[in-house]
């Protein structure tokens, strides 16, 4: 360990500056900081949600269900009497902790597999690549559902199942810059040296591939929570009485003739969250890709 | 033909996906494909015509031999073979994926072109704003929308089933925004790419009208990303079909699949995922084909004879 941080005393001072200049670039992105600013709320949302309404979110009164918006339903109520403000608060959660749960999974599994793919080929890469092709075969959603329908609804196998259907991309993504890394100056110079082939991919390989891997997170987070709504929504998802947005919608679908905050704002919530996702990773990849960065 | 024999090992790969999809659920893989309400007597046949108590490799020979026999089981709902049931919905989920991916080129492309050429303009940035509003949208909430707006509201059309042309548009336009939106970005930056080129001041400095330039010389040569986009969205299409079908009541592939998820009908779910994948790796190759039609050396070739 202690020889690790021996060898990698030169870098922090390099990556400061490269970080900075990322920033930089960022900042002076309007729809990135937009974006940026809509992620705050939501996670402000998440955390303070206690604090930002009186009721609980799973509290039904069903002698006030289905009312309108008014100054103190903000948002109106379900057709149990549930104040939908408070659900699509605490809703918050559930999304963003499959977002980013699901994607921590994602990666934790396939960008190791890529890595290992890339650095190694052969045999193993073969066989991987052969695997991720089946995988990649189930189009979208679908082999989220697979999963699903293997191991049953609930938010915790939504995780495992949105999870594993994003190995694939981290994979093939990860695959393909170690192999142009690999074939870089200093990684011959570190194999030249003796390193093992462990602390070259961590040390040496992966920190320059991480570019792709964050902007690529900030996408699968979207995608991850799109996917987890429709499968909220067709009733594979959360179950009732979480209040997690999808399956808010596919409830209050039944009253659309009447009551139709019911799907309105819960929808509105998975947009805007998925937005501000997607803006901060247009802003991320442009700022991490150096070209665009100069022709700006 | 490389890609097609490539396709085979994924092929057989989903098929023993598909074939596990049963043999992974806690418990009696007998009595998750008899049915929930089967009796002791009917599990034990399902047991034996399964051979469950051989190896796993004889199961996959027995599943397989039957599927290229066209037998894909029997409805443990419907008391219906699995294939017939399929046969009855998968010309739905086709039209409404074709009609959906219409509706997404024709939109998409319109939009990216005007705004390619009208750069920095109103209409540029609305549609920018608005495809990133479709990519961000879920679908299964537009949908709902539409139908509040279109058939609640406006009453205009029909909130959902099946039958007249009317009952199409709703559920193709829900599918095909989000693949407009990405087709409307991917246009325009590819335009915007080729409208940069040395030959396109060549054409210009000929001295030919703009419309002309824009769309003899430059949408070709843009064209060629945008068709790729088109193929990988396909998949995207045929996962938002399981969604828009739930929505609008279209008896398709997808609402089959999730029905009979939540009913344990696991022939069907094993069906209709094996269809939806063989499907998707189909179209797969043919965009492959399609793209090397397309390639740009060869398209760059002919250019230069002319």
């Amino acid at each position: 360990m202690r020889d690790l941080e021996l060898t990698g005393k030169t870098e922090p001072l390099r990556r400061e500056t490269e970080l900075r200049q990322v920033m930089v670039h960022l900042r002076r992105n309007r729809a990135a900081m937009a974006g940026l600013v809509v992620l705050a709320i939501f996670l402000f949302c998440a955390v303070f949600a206690p604090l930002l309404t009186p009721y609980d979110p799973t509290g039904t009164d069903l002698s006030r269900a289905l009312e309108k918006p008014s100054g103190e339903h903000l948002l109106g109520t379900d057709e149990l009497g549930r104040d939908v403000f408070a659900r699509i608060l605490y809703g918050s959660r559930i999304s963003l902790a499959i977002g980013l749960i699901s994607v921590a999974i994602g990666m934790l599994i396939g960008v190791p597999l890529g890595a290992i793919s890339g650095y190694y080929g052969g045999k193993f890469d073969l066989f991987m690549q052969r695997i991720i092709d089946i995988l990649i075969a189930f189009p979208g959603i679908l082999l989220a559902i697979v999963i699903v329908a293997i191991l049953g609804t609930g938010v915790g196998n939504v995780m495992i199942a949105v999870g594993i259907a994003s190995i694939p991309i981290y994979t093939r993504l990860v695959r393909g810059s170690v192999l142009s890394v690999k074939e870089e100056g200093y990684v011959a110079a570190a194999k030249a040296l003796g390193l093992g082939d462990l602390r070259i991919i961590v040390r040496h390989i992966m920190p320059n591939c991480m570019g792709p891997i964050i902007v690529q997170s900030t996408f699968q987070i979207a995608t991850a929570i799109l996917w987890a709504a429709g499968l909220g929504f067709l009733g594979l998802g959360a179950q009732p009485p979480d209040p997690e947005w999808g399956a808010m919608l596919s409830k209050g679908r039944h009253y659309i003739r009447v009551a139709h905050h019911l799907t309105t704002y819960p929808g509105l919530a998975i947009l805007l969250l998925v937005l501000g996702f997607n803006l901060l990773g247009d802003g991320l990849r442009d700022a991490l890709d150096p070209k665009s960065r100069n022709s700006r | 033909m490389k890609r097609l024999l490539l396709s085979i090992p994924v092929l057989i790969g989903v098929s023993i996906l598909v074939f596990s999809i049963v043999r992974f659920i806690p418990g009696d893989p007998a009595r998750a494909i008899a049915g929930v309400h089967a009796s002791p007597q009917h599990i034990e046949q399902v047991r034996r015509e399964l051979l469950l108590d051989e190896g796993l490799h004889v199961q996959y020979y027995v599943y397989m031999s039957n599927l290229f026999q066209g037998d894909l089981g029997q409805s443990t709902f419907s008391r219906r073979p699995v294939a017939t049931e399929l046969r009855e919905r998968f010309p739905n989920t086709v039209r409404l994926s074709v009609a959906a991916m219409v509706v997404a080129t024709a939109v998409g492309m319109t939009a990216g072109i005007i705004s390619a050429t009208r750069r920095y303009s109103i209409f540029d940035y609305s549609s920018m704003v608005g495809a990133l509003i479709g990519v961000a949208a879920p679908v299964f909430w537009l949908g709902v929308m539409f139908q509040l707006l279109f058939a609640v509201q406006l009453g205009w059309l029909p909130s959902g089933g099946m039958g007249t042309f009317r009952h199409l548009i709703l559920p193709a336009l829900t599918l095909g925004l989000a693949t407009a939106a990405l087709i409307a970005r991917i246009t325009r930056s590819s335009m915007l790419d080729v409208l940069r080129q040395d030959y396109i001041t060549t054409a210009r400095s000929k001295g030919l009208i703009e419309r002309v330039v824009t769309y003899k010389h430059a949408l070709k040569n843009a064209l060629i990303p945008v068709v790729t986009v088109m193929g990988l969205q396909f998949g995207t299409l045929l996962g938002g079909a399981v969604l828009v079908e739930t929505v609008f009541s279209w008896p398709g592939i997808g609402r089959l699949m999730v029905d009979s998820i939540l009913a344990r009908d696991y022939p069907v779910v094993q069906g209709a995922v094996l269809l939806l994948a063989v499907t998707f790796v189909l179209i797969n190759l043919l965009v492959d084909v399609i793209y090397a039609f397309l390639d740009p050396r060869i398209s760059y070739g002919t250019r230069e004879v002319e």
